[in-house]
């Protein structure tokens, strides 16, 4: 499996074939990354193409937030510039969160050991006879993270009003009783998505390109004091990076699966006022 | 108490070698390298091994236990199971010599391409200076031992003896960032680190950061700010149309590119 004759059984280096010493589980960790990634990337596959159940008045699947194409009617708060749009409306907007995403530095990290096995593990010879990183096409094109962080913050603004939204009254059909639709209301619907949307703007400005961007390009942090703080918050939420990439996988798709289930109805919204 | 830890070392030269039995009398509170220096001076007089301060400063004392880049004085044997096996090996990413010691000597050569430090003019009273929050941003760069830890698990370089030449590794991409953060420095270095350094190469998977027994976070707040400061001088049209402009702060200004 190693690379023969290039790496750690190279002729001038200590002669040992194991390809790792290791006797801990270093699979373990690259393994659950391979798992959990590919069962969300098959999850999301399904739904954005699916097209449909993507909203329950009042809450809309982040999937589909903006919903600019030929969308249901109430989901649409940013008009529908793409009706004409063929396909499902997820398609338009998750490129966007996609990106920024899979350029994430952190992402790079977990894929290219999960799915690249480049390197597996620490200490953990990798599979391939050559490599040459991200200094080629395609991947040099990871550079562009930045831009893609500049849309993951309008898609985390569209995220908030959505969740603003999320407080609106239920429509007349699920009324319990008189006045029920009236004032504001919350469910269980809206307490996902204002987690979900916490963890959003968690990882969104936790981001490397983000801390950068605020202040870390700066050679004299003492001439801009405001950059400076700026920079020390991103970079106190920047050392948990990995950990809201993680939060916010799982919570975007558990929202989206329960606005689904509420659209099938499935079931029915927990409603707390 | 004491007890026998099985413990295998790595013996041989460039010519060949094996992974050999030396069980050996240990005690609480011992690291690997006492377990090394007991083997050394009851089995194996001749065994080959580099150590200096025995107290994780000097760099070293690297080898691999267990397959794990560590250095030998800083590895507690009360991290291991008393009946596990602990096996010894050189750093398996450079020319070993013999036994546990390998020429680190890429290293060295990398360092010479790195240019130093050039100051701009010195203040009128003839002295310079810096204030204390930028002072205080590049002394976690400064903790480093050089004990090559970080080279040594750099898969780019461990798992392809060719990418030698065209890549520093992560120690010196640490020193490209201290530098390029340096306030009164007047290089640029962003196109060397991209260049000739191979900065582009490292794919950010962290190893290098995870042997640190220093704990820097060489990835985080070397590595990667590095590859941003790159992108602002080598991929982005915006930064590029910003300075054309005047829209830019003058950060940067008076660096001559090297």
């Amino acid at each position: 499996m190693a690379s023969t004759d290039q790496g750690v059984t190279s002729p001038t280096r200590a002669r040992i074939t194991e390809r790792t010493l290791r006797q801990d589980r270093w699979w373990l960790q690259p393994l659950t990354t391979f798992v959990v990634f590919s069962a969300f990337v098959v999850y999301a596959t399904v739904r954005a193409f699916m097209g449909r159940d993507y909203y329950a008045s009042p809450y809309l699947s982040p999937f589909y937030s903006p919903c600019l194409g030929d969308c249901v009617e109430g989901a649409s708060d940013f008009g529908q510039p793409f009706a004409w749009w063929p396909l499902s409306a997820a398609l338009i907007i998750l490129i966007f969160p996609l990106g920024f995403r899979m350029t994430c530095y952190y992402y790079r990290k977990a894929y290219y050991r999960a799915f690249w096995l480049s390197p597996p593990a620490c200490g953990v010879a990798e599979p391939h006879q050559s490599y040459s990183g991200e200094s080629k096409l395609p991947l040099v094109l990871q550079n562009v993270h930045r831009y893609f962080w500049y849309a993951a913050v309008l898609v985390g603004l569209v995220l908030t009003f959505d969740v603003v939204l999320a407080f609106r009254p239920m429509p007349a059909e699920y009324a319990v009783g008189d006045g029920e639709t009236s004032g504001i209301h919350m469910g269980l619907g809206t307490l996902l998505m204002i987690l979900n949307v916490a963890f959003i703007w968690l990882y969104t400005l936790s981001c490397h390109s983000c801390r950068h961007i605020v202040g870390g390009r700066l050679r004299h942090f003492s001439q801009h004091p405001v950059r400076y703080r700026l920079w020390t918050w991103v970079s106190r939420l920047n050392t948990s990076h990995g950990k809201w990439a993680w939060y916010s996988l799982f919570s975007v798709a558990i929202v989206d699966l329960y606005i689904f289930l509420l659209a099938t109805g499935t079931i029915q919204d927990v409603r707390f006022f | 108490m004491s007890y026998t830890l099985k413990l295998r070392i790595w013996r041989g030269d460039r010519d060949g070698g094996e992974i050999q039995d030396f069980p050996v009398e240990v005690s609480d509170g011992e690291v690997v390298l006492d377990a090394i220096h007991r083997v050394q001076a009851t089995q194996a007089g001749d065994l080959a091994v580099r150590w200096n301060c025995k107290a994780g400063k000097c760099g070293s004392c690297s080898a691999e236990v267990n397959g794990r880049p560590r250095l030998m004085c800083m590895c507690r044997l009360s991290d291991f199971e008393q009946d596990e096996t602990i096996t010894v090996t050189p750093m398996r990413t450079f020319p070993v010599i013999r036994d546990l010691v390998t020429d680190v000597s890429f290293n060295y050569e990398k360092a010479k391409q790195l240019p130093a430090a050039s100051l701009g003019p010195r203040d009128a009273d003839g002295k310079r200076r810096m204030a204390q929050v930028d002072v205080e941003r590049g002394q976690e760069f400064r903790k480093c031992i050089e004990c090559f830890l970080c080279q040594d698990v750099c898969h780019v370089v461990r798992d392809h003896e060719d990418n030698k030449e065209a890549f520093a590794g992560p120690r010196f991409f640490l020193r490209y960032a201290e530098l390029d953060m340096h306030p009164l420095d007047t290089h640029d270095r962003r196109e060397l680190a991209q260049g000739a350094a191979g900065l582009g190469m490292c794919n950010i998977t962290k190893c290098c950061t995870e042997v640190c027994p220093e704990g820097i976070r060489i990835t985080d707040n070397a590595i990667i700010p590095m590859k941003e400061r790159v992108v602002d001088k080598k991929f982005d049209p915006l930064v590029w149309l910003g300075s054309k402009i005047g829209l830019r702060t003058k950060d940067d200004e008076g660096r001559v590119e090297v």
